[in-house]
């Protein structure tokens, strides 16, 4: 007879409320499900009343994590009903602080990762290194998180070339400092313990779950939606990254290996990117339907809107990652130790406001 | 919108949705919007190669909907939660959380519709 088991609400490793009813046997995980419902906010439903200008600001609260990117995406998917010609210097300016975005999501969720088995000091090492990350956000924007500068037809900030030079110099600080805490993370024993062939999930399981992001690249899928080239990225080179083992040890492979790459796409951008306007004119009303796709930092976020030619949008549907990678959780944890069940959990990077909205 | 649309009824729902997972589609998500006061729109998006394909069911509000979580597990928390924000029933699914997803058991409204809001069993709705 399994013994009945909860997990969260509330729970030292878990930043947001999810409560998992784990069936355990003998320590062993038979069975796990879900429940939500504790951060519901129904912010998709403030389309009903806001006009499709006041939902960036609306959107940019759906995550408290990644709001640039939810902005972004919303933005995109508005323009392309619209047929908005974005300017090529607010594309690139998108890249950058979505790349910044990227780095300070991973770098957060490396020390929280470090943190679920206890290694207190790699923690707030990491955490120390986001701080300078979170440092160019706000010189740059004037917040650290919801920065704020996306609109429909481009974005609303610019960099000069002083700044730009800073963001380099900082970034390179920064991987200077990311590199160093490489040998621990990567290869130290305890990490290696807790983590390799943790919560394993194969390639095909990945796929028929429907799972995104860093989860699925981590089972060997290499799918990431920056490769349909959206913003800037069409005109910059990278690969998505890729690990084959699935395990918890791999997914936190390919997110420290995505920060260093975010701080390369940030120097291609930098580059690369031309003078010019920072957003196209919008006239008139979106109506029509639209699907919008970004990579978050937790992957592919998925925005429905239908709109009918009037100031509020018909629907505002949004899918975001970890949405998708819920039922990951529910095929790893089956057969595991239930002291795993934290790292498990986890190694989703699990983002509950941004799941129920 | 980027992608192939096909039209699909509750009959051919569950099939078409089988023979897109044959072709070695990924399920991406669903999509639940009122188009009046009895009827509603269900999209359902799928993924391969980074190329959409879209199916789109219209149904009356009040008809169950056959679930396609049998075929794609993970639809089933997408599934729940048009349950709970519009009222739609779906038959069949793995994991039936009987609009509880987000909302408490004592919760009799649908906070999504426009139009219905208050449930007095399921499948029925009656209009506010």
């Amino acid at each position: 007879m399994p013994q009945i088991i909860p997990f969260g609400p509330q729970h030292p490793v878990l930043p947001e409320p999810i409560h998992l009813k784990l069936s355990v046997v003998d320590g062993i995980i038979t069975e796990a499900v879900p429940a939500f419902g504790f951060v519901h906010r129904g912010l998709e439903k403030l389309a009903d009343i806001r006009d499709f200008h006041q939902m960036i600001q609306v959107v940019e609260r759906v995550c408290g994590i990644c709001s640039m990117m939810h902005a972004m995406c919303y933005a995109q998917g508005i323009e392309e009903i619209m047929g908005v010609e974005v300017p090529p210097r607010a594309r690139f300016l998108r890249v950058i602080w979505a790349e910044l975005h990227r780095m300070h999501s991973h770098l957060l969720w490396l020390g929280l990762f470090a943190d679920s088995f206890g290694f207190e000091s790699l923690f707030m090492q990491i955490w120390r290194i986001r701080e300078k990350v979170l440092d160019i956000n706000e010189a740059t924007t004037g917040n650290r998180i919801i920065v704020a500068v996306n609109v429909i037809g481009g974005v609303r900030t610019d960099l000069n070339q002083e700044q730009m030079r800073w963001i380099l110099s900082e970034l390179a600080e920064v991987e200077k400092e990311i590199r160093r805490l490489e040998t621990t993370l990567m290869d130290d024993y305890t990490v290696k313990k807790r983590t390799v062939c943790k919560g394993v999930l194969t390639r095909s399981q990945a796929f028929e779950l429907g799972l995104a992001g860093p989860t699925l690249r981590a089972s060997d899928v290499a799918q990431d939606m920056r490769m349909l080239g959206y913003a800037a990225y069409n005109e910059l080179d990278f690969e998505p990254v890729v690990e084959k083992d699935g395990d918890c040890y791999a997914r936190c492979k390919v997110r420290f290996r995505e920060t260093l790459q975010s701080i390369d796409i940030i120097r291609q951008a930098v580059s690369k990117i031309p003078e010019g306007e920072l957003s196209a004119k919008v006239k008139c009303r979106p109506d029509g339907e639209s699907v919008s796709r970004v990579e978050q930092p937790r992957g592919e976020c998925f925005y429905y809107i239908k709109a009918n030619g009037k100031k509020n949008l018909d629907r505002l549907r949004i899918r975001t990652p970890t949405f998708a990678n819920v039922p990951a959780i529910l095929a790893m944890l089956p057969g595991m130790w239930l002291s795993d069940v934290p790292v498990i959990v986890l190694s989703i990077d699990p983002c509950i406001a941004c799941t129920e909205r | 919108m980027k992608g192939e649309m096909i039209s699909v009824s509750i009959d051919t729902v569950v099939g078409e949705t089988a023979k897109i997972k044959v072709e070695g589609y990924r399920f991406v998500t669903m999509s639940c919007a009122e188009l009046d006061q009895t009827m509603i729109d269900i999209l359902y998006h799928f993924d391969k190669d980074l190329e959409l394909k879209h199916l789109r069911l219209t149904v009356l509000r009040d008809t169950p909907v056959p679930s396609v979580s049998p075929v794609y597990f993970a639809a089933f928390l997408v599934e729940n939660e048009i349950q709970d924000l519009f009222a739609v029933r779906f038959k069949g699914l793995a994991i039936d959380y009987e609009r509880t997803l987000y909302l408490d058991e004592e919760v009799k409204v649908t906070p999504f519709c426009k139009y219905t809001v208050e449930k007095t069993g399921w499948g029925v709705g009656s209009k506010q």
